[in-house]
């Protein structure tokens, strides 16, 4: 392997565990261990998968002269972040996460990301960050171009990230930190463990009920070998963790978006807030707005592929054998078995059970324009269970 | 039974070879969930790629490890591809070819030689 690939503090862990390391975002990650993609993927989705995400880039950007008024402070800090894309930060609840966009000037999607205000009200004026691995560095500039140094970014990502994935996931933290069953999807809070602090997210990726929990490096290792002594649990490689994402109808950053897709055609929609919208104050608002209005080009939708995997870059063509759109991401569905995939299609075309085919091998494959998610989504979403 | 480098084997009977790829081959692909087999009739030359098989993850192409005639494709392999790791050296072959050189197979790696050459890998 590369001598310049970086390596997360739980490298080791994975090649103890026999893990096929793979280079990621300019890291030795785990695409699987000996189990394989398939019974990886089957295991979360019916116990506890862990995976290790320390790649991503996590941070805190605080503001520099704090007010002491938490609400002003908070509002001062969410002001910076919300020049950077189209969601409104400003009304995030203490504790509270959002999922949000950066954009470029064409309301092109620099990158996806969460945002998330500290539960604990003495720290306002912070937001806790996590953008993903292959542009960090360049979103880590962003936002302290942003801040003009009325900000500070401090980096997280020496740091373990770890997701704690599945329907057992929540049984299986709450034996570390019983607090965590209290928390509601997009929520976290900050916990100890063996004396360091821990941020401990009821978030995730892969459509299923967890947590994402960051973890000083000192006692990431223990953390790690502290989950998998559950019988419950088990290493999930990023194998698994793409065709996770892929079932839930998650799009991924350099995949399903880019620069040139604005959070419209991925289907991110709740990415713009209303009243954001209605100021228009974030980069590339007017194709924003434009897009809202009815001038929408392409859309990502999901598709049902009949035949071989159709991959990424697969071109989409209509009945009539007429390119139409492209493949974003694509696989087999362990959970539906068959091949499933996402990709940009025409409005006019995205409607479910509308039938396009996809070109494998030079070959045409039906393939049918599918709901999205694919496998239903598990949040513990705390709204709903009020009702 | 003979072996490529690409991970694919070949056994001659008369001139006919039945080929497919190896345990190793199947290991590193992982679960196999799809496999394109060549059409009946269709002429290979070694080398070519053949036949697709295709893993969560990725699909990869399997060479043809001997020139001559495609005489007959393993029908089972479309609607059970998880046969490739079940059983990737006997029951799960790709093809049987016509081969046009049995000259060929007697140059590719025999089961000692190709162990050793996973060894070296």
């Amino acid at each position: 392997m590369a001598d310049d690939l970086k390596s997360t503090v739980l490298h080791d862990a994975h090649v103890a565990l026999g893990a096929r390391m793979v280079p990621f975002a300019g890291y030795a990650m785990p695409v699987q261990y000996p189990d394989g993609i398939m019974a990886e993927h089957r295991w979360t989705r019916e116990s506890c998968g862990v995976f290790d995400v320390s790649h991503m880039g996590p941070f805190f950007f605080s503001l520099n002269d704090k007010t002491g008024d938490r609400d002003a402070d908070h509002a001062a800090i969410a002001a910076i972040a919300e020049k950077l894309g189209p969601r409104d930060l400003t009304g995030l609840k203490p504790g509270q996460i959002r999922y949000t966009v950066l954009l470029n000037d064409e309301g092109g999607m620099i990158d996806d990301l969460m945002v998330a205000r500290p539960c604990i009200e003495a720290n306002a004026g912070t937001l806790y960050v996590v953008v993903n691995a292959g542009g960090k560095e360049r979103d880590f500039a962003l936002f302290e171009a942003a801040a003009a140094g009325k900000a500070t970014l401090k980096r997280a990502d020496d740091r373990a990230l770890i997701a704690v994935q599945g329907p057992k996931a929540v049984d299986v933290v709450s034996e570390i930190f019983p607090e965590a069953a209290g928390l509601g999807f997009m929520t976290f809070t900050r916990l100890e463990y063996e004396g360091e602090g821990v941020l401990v997210a009821r978030s995730g990726y892969t459509g299923e009920d967890g947590f994402e929990i960051l973890v000083m490096p000192s006692v990431a290792v223990s953390f790690w070998n502290r989950l998998l002594a559950d019988e419950r649990v088990k290493p999930i490689g990023l194998g698994a963790r793409d065709s996770l994402r892929l079932e839930a109808g998650l799009p991924l950053y350099g995949h399903d978006a880019d620069e040139s897709v604005s959070p419209i055609e991925a289907g991110l929609g709740m990415a713009v807030s209303p009243s954001r919208r209605r100021k228009g104050d974030f980069p590339g608002a007017a194709r924003i707005e434009r897009e809202l209005s009815g001038g929408l080009a392409r859309v990502r939708a999901g598709l049902l592929v009949e035949g071989a995997p159709a991959r990424e870059g697969a071109v989409i063509a209509n009945q009539y054998g007429v390119a139409v759109g492209v493949v974003t991401s694509g696989g087999f569905s362990p959970t539906l078995s068959r091949p499933i995939a996402m990709g940009f299609v025409p409005p006019e075309l995205s409607a479910p059970g509308t039938v396009l085919t996809v070109i494998v091998r030079d070959r045409a494959q039906a393939a049918t324009v599918a709901d999205l998610p694919f496998v239903p989504h598990r949040y513990h979403r705390k709204a709903l269970e009020s009702v | 039974m003979r072996f490529t480098e690409d991970h694919e084997w070949v056994e001659l009977n008369g001139d006919i070879a039945t080929v497919g790829i190896t345990a190793y081959a199947a290991g590193q692909l992982g679960d196999v969930v799809f496999v394109e087999t060549p059409d009946v009739g269709k002429t290979l030359k070694a080398g070519d790629a053949f036949a697709v098989v295709e893993s969560v993850k990725a699909a990869s192409d399997v060479y043809a490890p001997v020139s001559g005639e495609v005489v007959e494709a393993n029908g089972d392999l479309a609607g059970s591809p998880e046969m490739v790791n079940q059983d990737p050296e006997k029951d799960a072959w790709f093809a049987k070819v016509k081969v046009s050189d049995p000259g060929e197979v007697e140059k590719l790696m025999d089961r000692a030689a190709y162990e050793k050459f996973l060894e070296g890998l």
